[in-house]
């Protein structure tokens, strides 16, 4: 038996995992520990972000990484001039990511202040055209990022080039698409926290008037208040109720049910009528809402509705059957709708008449500008960020078929700028009229770099490094991460402790029944109806899995997490930041879920 | 069926404090208002004036009463007087016949032929919002039979005249002639657990919380202070528990085993840390006390039981039992000063909540 912890270790301390040895090259020397920052750094306390990184990060994978923190820090600290908050510094430490907020200097504060009020009041002011035009600025974004494309380099140039006086080559385009890729990356991650950090604090300054009218009011109250019922980021999985239903009632809904549904049976449907109705209906909803990630977004292996129809063909035969035993599929949004304001009414009738002034004043505020940060992710991280995934795994196949490395996705074993030179390579080489250098030095680096990915992925990594600081009072840390003091208590606490599991009551009221721990999106199979999920996150993209569970329980992620949100919104009990229960709670076990105290009991 | 001496908790006559004491017409309100109040009768006002007004009883007590000096000797011995001369008063047939008569219908209409009441004061001035009066007249329980009723009814009615209901009379400058007092006969509930429930948070007048505090059998040992309750938070909006404090309850309250009166017993050890409500149980208090607020328009303090018998003869489906509700006294009063939180909405506001340091 281990005792408890006072600190998590250093990362200087801490030894590569066997056969993961000089990991720290695979990525860019800025992003991870160096010796000699060591002193700057281990003053630092660091989270792990298990919320959005829950696995390694492939080296290329870190361009989002870094491009997100880097917009994310520009807006706060550059744009808005939040007074008291920078940006979100990271490290990688062993394939993970993990974070630490920088707080800006206490003299700075005052002049920030002033900045914000002007900067920031401008956008609350004017939230709802200034929004109208980020919808266009991010679909220009995504059409841009659909008009790239990386072809094979032809043997000479067009004739027609030589008449038009081009005098370009098509290395040219390919050099100059993958600048381009990455610029409309960089610019659609801007684009992403250019409100988001207003829509929090908005979010914020209503969240800690209830907390301090009512001290021990429960988050979930809170946030019951403010978020929307309908909402774009729910609308793909509307569409595939909806598609479930037209199927029964155009009858062909048997097709659907076939074992392993995917693009043949859509080819089955297209030689029936009425199954060409039901396509009809299919390519309708496929183009924008099909541009949804199994995953979170943010990893190169995300698999989109749009490019694997298994995906949603395999919910809409979930919905099928389970219309098929009488069982409504509809969201209950009249329900919620009233629910939500009857929750709303009761708070507001307890305060006094010019606290309910202010209470009404903020709530409007919070729920005008609280929809973008659940919205924002169907247009970013699953539209955009789609398409930039699924253009920089084009790029990797065309090097690939050009020898640079074995599999097709090997790409993501570079950094972006080894990546910029295994594309000068291929460009000078067509050129010259020579070989690449590239067929004989990847393909040895990347199996190499692709067992020491493997390597790292083996390893339970570290909730946190250095030592905690007394209190977490930082409140965007507490809404976002779940990281609370209590949070990193219980992460000090000896492994392998007994008994149950408490976490944050993120969703209320109470089920029982078989935990199946689901690690990744591909294992959502697994999930039997009436199981309750217990996973170390959730992204919004498993929503038509809710569909058959009965309560929820993930490791990390607070009253706001994706896993909370779609909870409360479909009626499922759920307890989020739990720490350990995916590691804890073997499949199989049959557990207890109180998502209204947050608690999960181990049963038998 | 109802004299000018009894009314039925859910008699659809018109009542009013007047007649009734406070304690009584919330029971009839909340009746009428469909709570799962226990069933049972008031022995009105007018029945103990009945009483003060035959053999010059009034006057007697009038005249020990004279001159009266808050010196607790001279009190003791007046009061003890007072109640002898109440107790041995004969009380009036047509009551005494109406109080019989009241119990024999509860009898019936709860299918038993003696079911144990219990028997509590219901005076004019007690469970008002500015004096609780709490606990100064003497409440008789695991009463049978109409005999013992009424003897009841008489100590109860005596008990006005208590020491301490003398002494808290005196030092509050209320006057000590001219009482009045109903009496309150209501089933017994056999409780497994029992307690008390106030609208407001105590410990800060916070009206979005509900406090609940329970413990093993009747709840005298609590009320008494004997025995520390448990105590559970609860959200009035959402229904949802945020804390629960569970203490050692060493001792219970049961019926005594020949079903009169009351036995104190030692709880087993293995009982006494475990809670002694479901999180289901707490959740149901709480929505009859958020009921019994909504019923008056101002926050309540409330007694209940959790039947140990759910489904008696008498039972409405619920477990939980409203044994009685009154406006809570303390944070009516007070105004609450909850901590400062930014003025309107906005950037300005939500800039005062970035810069508050820590939460």
């Amino acid at each position: 038996m281990t005792v408890s912890r006072t600190a998590f270790p250093s990362p200087y301390e801490m030894t590569a995992p066997a056969a993961a040895e000089g990991w720290e090259r695979l990525y860019p020397y800025y992003m991870v520990f160096q010796p000699w920052r060591r002193a700057a750094e281990e003053e630092r306390f660091w989270f792990r972000d298990s919320q959005h990184w829950p696995t390694v990060v492939k080296p290329f994978e870190t361009v989002v990484t870094e491009l997100a923190f880097k917009g994310q820090g520009q807006f706060n600290t550059r744009h808005f001039v939040v007074p008291p908050a920078y940006g979100v510094t990271f490290r990688i430490h062993q394939g993970y990511v993990y974070l630490s907020p920088v707080a800006a200097p206490e003299s700075r504060i005052p002049a920030r202040a002033q900045q914000f009020l002007e900067r920031a009041g401008y956008y609350y002011a004017n939230w709802d055209r200034l929004l109208e035009n980020w919808k266009g600025k991010v679909l220009g974004t995504i059409r841009e990022l659909e008009s790239i494309s990386f072809g094979e380099l032809p043997e000479v140039q067009p004739y027609e080039d030589i008449e038009a006086g081009v005098g370009l080559g098509a290395a040219d385009a390919l050099l100059g698409g993958y600048d381009r890729l990455l610029a409309l990356c960089q610019r659609a991650l801007q684009y992403h926290f250019e409100f988001l950090n207003l829509g929090y604090a908005a979010y914020l300054d209503f969240f800690q008037f209830c907390k301090q009218r009512s001290p021990e009011i429960p988050d979930q109250g809170i946030a019951a208040m403010v978020t929307g019922v309908e909402m774009e980021l729910f609308r793909p999985d509307d569409e595939l109720r909806k598609l479930a239903r037209l199927a029964v009632e155009l009858g062909v809904d048997r097709a659907l049910t076939v074992p392993d549904p995917g693009e043949h049976t859509l080819t089955a449907l297209s030689r029936e009528p009425r199954g060409r109705d039901w396509l009809d209906a299919w390519n309708a909803a496929r183009d924008p809402w099909f541009n949804f990630t199994s995953g979170n977004g943010l990893y190169s292996s995300d698999r989109y509705w749009r490019d694997t129809p298994s995906l949603p063909l395999g919910y809409v035969r979930d919905y099928i059957l389970r219309l098929r035993r009488g069982e409504a599929i509809d969201r209950r949004l009249a329900e919620l709708a009233a629910e939500r304001e009857r929750i709303t009414g009761e708070y507001a009738a307890l305060l006094d008449s010019p606290a309910r002034a202010d209470f009404e004043a903020k709530l409007g505020l919070a729920r005008q500008v609280y929809p973008y940060v659940e919205n924002h992710n169907f247009y970013i991280e699953h539209w955009t960020l789609g398409v930039f995934w699924r253009k920089a795994r084009e790029l990797s196949a065309l090097l690939h078929r050009a020898g640079f490395w074995p599999g097709a996705n090997d790409m993501f074993y570079l950094t972006r700028d080894e990546v910029r030179a295994a594309l000068f390579d291929h460009a000078s080489s067509w050129a010259i009229g020579v070989e690449p250098a590239g067929p004989g030095h990847w393909p040895a680096e990347v199996e190499r770099r692709r067992r020491i990915v493997a390597a790292l992925a083996r390893q339970h990594p570290e909730p946190a490094l250095n030592e905690p600081p007394r209190a977490i009072t930082e409140p965007f840390s507490v809404m976002l991460w779940g990281i609370t003091s209590e949070r990193i208590r219980s992460w000090l606490a000896a492994p392998g402790d007994v008994g149950d599991l408490t976490g944050m009551a993120a969703s209320p009221g109470v089920a029982e029944g078989t935990a199946r721990v689901i690690r990744s999106p591909d294992d959502l199979d697994l999930l039997q109806e009436g199981d309750i999920l217990v996973a170390p996150v959730t992204a919004p993209s498993w929503t038509p899995a809710f569909g058959k569970v009965r309560a929820t329980v993930t490791d990390i992620g607070g009253v706001m997490s994706h896993a909370a949100i779609v909870c409360r919104e479909y009626s499922l009990p759920a307890v989020t930041g739990t720490g350990s229960a995916s590691t804890r709670i073997k499949s199989g076990r049959r557990i207890r879920v109180d998502g209204t105290a947050g608690t999960v009991t181990l049963l038998d | 069926m109802n004299s000018p001496y009894t009314l039925a908790f859910d008699s659809s006559a018109e009542a009013g404090t007047s007649r009734l004491g406070g304690k009584c017409t919330a029971l009839i309100v909340m009746t009428r208002a469909g709570a799962p109040v226990p069933p049972g009768f008031v022995v009105t006002m007018d029945a103990f004036e009945a009483l003060l007004d035959r053999g010059g009883l009034r006057r007697a007590v009038d005249t020990a009463l004279a001159g009266l000096v808050a010196d607790p000797g001279a009190v003791a011995a007046r009061g003890a007087e007072i109640r002898c001369m109440v107790i041995d008063q004969p009380v009036p047939s047509p009551v005494a016949s109406a109080v019989t008569a009241a119990y024999e219908e509860l009898c019936r209409a709860v299918g038993c032929p003696d079911v144990a009441v219990a028997v509590r004061s219901s005076a004019e001035m007690e469970d008002l919002t500015e004096a609780s009066c709490a606990g100064q007249f003497d409440t008789f329980l695991w009463i049978r039979g109409a005999e013992a009723v009424l003897g009841a009814v008489r100590r109860c009615w005596a008990s006005l005249w208590t020491d301490r209901a003398i002494i808290y009379r005196a030092a509050r400058g209320l006057p000590q002639t001219g009482l009045h007092m109903a009496v309150g006969v209501q089933q017994m509930v056999d409780a497994r657990t029992s307690g008390a429930a106030v609208t407001v948070n105590p410990a800060d007048g916070d009206p979005s919380k509900i406090r609940v505090e329970a413990i093993w059998g009747l709840g005298q040992l609590m009320v008494s202070g004997e025995v520390t309750p448990d105590a559970y938070l609860v959200d009035k909006v959402l229904l949802s528990t945020v804390r629960t404090t569970v203490s050692p309850k060493h001792q219970e309250l049961v019926p005594a085993p020949d079903g009169h009166g009351l036995a104190r017993r030692v709880v087993e050890e293995g009982r006494q840390q475990v809670p002694c409500l479901t999180q289901g149980e707490v959740v149901e208090i709480a929505r009859l006390a958020k009921t019994a607020e909504r019923q008056y328009g101002c926050p309540q303090d409330i007694e209940w039981a959790v039947d140990k018998h759910p489904n008696g003869s008498t039972d409405t489906g619920a477990t939980v039992r409203l044994l009685q509700t009154r406006p809570e006294t303390v944070w009516s009063r007070r105004p609450r000063t909850p901590a400062r939180a930014s003025h309107g909405a906005g950037v300005s506001s939500i800039l005062e909540t970035l810069l508050r340091p820590g939460r």
